[in-house]
């Protein structure tokens, strides 16, 4: 687990460190980000990408960061994707970089 | 009276609500951020606190002018501002609009300031997680306080390739080199031009170049980013001699200008023009940004002349608005004639940072054009026997731009690559009409209840 503000991902702090840290995971493992971050600033502080490309062997880091190339949409454990580089992190985030293993869910 | 929506709270959005609000009309403005500002006057979330100083250096007293307008225009209860929200589809008099839930806003006059992206080129290699846009590494670094990599290699042109430079050595970030593919001649015989229409501006640019010093380089050919597991590695690139180099890095920036956005223009039943000076389609409009009935059309999205002709714009596209209405409305004679400034000082710009048309049309068939899906440059020359030089057509037997990005960050170099193919200039390998939903939308927002519906409504 990362502490807030160290970096061992893509991403480095330079500025504003003295936020509160905001716990979550990703693919099941704790991390914790800082109140402010995006959930793509969160997790590419700790991991080098946010998912693999669907059509290529490539790993997917995001690209735009304006909402505008669609390219950090990440899983949540209870469903709806969210896109990472537009969605500010909450505590307690279940995220995952592909899609849950009873995805599509069966309704009773 | 009459309800008018404004789409977009940049600059221009933010000074078009503003004549608006002066004139008695309550605007709706609808846009994607949490806080007004658009991208280049983007505001961190709150609880953030380096000062705008520290944001946007020269720019800060605007910047701070422009949220301050706008915080108290909602403040007094003068606009009604829908933040966190996409405008999916235009219609009829609607904007379908997706937020946390879905809601339409019923509206008579539509003023888009949509604003512009970066303009992409495909180089070998970007497909890779770690490259990113240019306007990427600045918005991470104003609105987040992070670098998106260790050792940055920025690579493209324009202005935002300096000044990005600048923001992240003065942020503490690693920059190993800034490798620009306009050649110095057409730096210099562009520059003149700039310098003659805003001189300020100008020297501003030059100083933070040479503050540079060795890591820049003018008339730069990029060969390909060199990857591994974890991403860039490498970048490859040939100098104005033509003298190979290898730069180390972890990330590479690319960005050749800006492209104006047009899909919620086209959408709305704009016409489009291929403009020579900008090297890109524009949305045809009065010298008011009148686009059609009831739709004007301001800032970047229309012509990209940058912030400070973006807030001018916006005036004068509201001004149109009440003209249109039969109100009161302040006299656009002044705001045209500093626009005019600004549109030189943009075109001498868009010469003096060419986009690399060539380069892109010679680029190698194994070059992944469509990012999203992969697509690649001998995929799409090999489309053509089909599909004919048309952009749509091999759109729809290709797939480039067919993916998530929507063609946001492939068409114009598909079109270059199709315009060389098949001998002929891009002006006629014609547009991809944009199609709603203008962001991907989950299905999921069509499950629950029905859409709220709100009106854009007037005092």
């Amino acid at each position: 687990m990362s502490a807030a503000g160290f970096s061992n991902g893509r991403l480095v702090r330079l500025a504003e460190t003295a936020r509160a840290p905001v716990g979550f995971t990703f693919d099941g493992e704790a991390l914790t980000g800082l109140e402010g971050d995006t959930v793509l600033t969160a997790i590419l502080l700790s991991r080098g990408a946010l998912r693999a490309a669907e059509f290529g062997p490539e790993a997917r880091a995001g690209f735009c960061l304006m909402g505008a190339c669609q390219d950090c949409w990440v899983w949540q454990e209870d469903g709806p994707r969210l896109r990472a580089c537009s969605t500010p992190l909450a505590e307690g985030m279940q995220l995952l970089s592909a899609a849950p293993a009873q995805w599509p869910a069966r309704s009773a | 009276m009459s309800r008018v929506l404004i789409v977009g709270a940049g600059p221009a959005g933010i000074r078009a609500a503003e004549t608006l609000a002066g004139a008695g009309l309550h605007p709706v403005v609808v846009d994607e951020a949490a806080r007004a500002g658009g991208q280049i006057y983007r505001r961190p979330p709150e609880g953030f606190t380096r000062p705008p100083e520290k944001l946007y250096g020269s720019e800060a007293a605007k910047a701070r002018a422009l949220h301050g307008t706008f915080d108290a225009l909602v403040a007094e209860g003068r606009i009604t501002h829908l933040s966190g929200r996409s405008v999916l589809a235009l219609r009829d008099g609607v904007a379908y609009v997706l937020g946390e839930a879905r809601e339409q806003v019923r509206h008579d006059r539509l003023i888009l300031a949509t604003g512009a992206t970066d303009r992409l080129a495909p180089v070998p290699g970007w497909q890779a997680g770690g490259v990113y846009s240019l306007g990427a590494a600045q918005i991470a670094l104003k609105s987040q306080g992070v670098a998106l990599g260790r050792r940055i290699v920025l690579a493209g042109t324009g202005p935002l390739l300096t000044l990005l430079a600048s923001q992240l050595q003065a942020a503490g970030a690693q920059v190993a080199a800034v490798l620009d593919t306009a050649p110095w001649r057409a730096q210099l015989t562009g520059g003149v031009g700039m310098a003659l229409a805003r001189p300020l501006v100008t020297l501003r640019g030059l100083r933070l170049r040479v503050g540079l010093g060795r890591i820049y380089h003018a008339g730069v050919t990029l060969e390909r980013i060199e990857t591994d597991d974890s991403g860039p590695s490498a970048i490859l690139w040939r100098d104005a001699r033509g003298r190979r180099h290898e730069t180390r890095c972890d990330m590479v920036g690319l960005g050749w200008h800006l492209r104006a956005d047009g899909t919620l223009a086209d959408i709305a039943g704009a016409r489009f023009d291929w403009d020579r000076a900008f090297h890109q389609w524009l949305p045809r409009a009065d010298a008011l940004g009148r686009a059609g009935e009831g739709l004007y059309l301001a800032g970047d999205g229309l012509r990209i002349l940058g912030a400070d002709g973006a807030e001018l714009a916006g005036q004068v596209a509201a001004v149109a608005c009440l003209q249109d209405l039969g109100l009161p409305h302040p006299d656009p004679a002044p705001l045209l004639r500093r626009l005019a400034r600004m549109r030189r000082f943009a075109e001498a710009m868009a010469r003096a940072f060419p986009w690399p048309a060539e380069a892109i049309g010679r680029l190698p068939d194994d070059t992944v054009v469509c990012r999203c899906e992969g697509v690649r440059a001998g995929d799409l020359r090999n489309t053509l026997p089909l599909s004919g030089p048309e952009a749509n057509r091999a759109k729809s037997l290709g797939r480039v731009g067919m993916g998530r990005c929507q063609g946001r960050y492939c068409q114009l170099a598909g079109a270059e690559i199709i315009a060389a193919a098949s001998g002929r200039p891009p002006s006629e390998v014609g547009r991809l009409r944009a199609q709603p939903p203008a962001r991907p939308a989950p299905i999921g927002a069509w499950l629950s209840e029905a859409a709220s519906e709100c009106e854009a409504e007037a005092e």
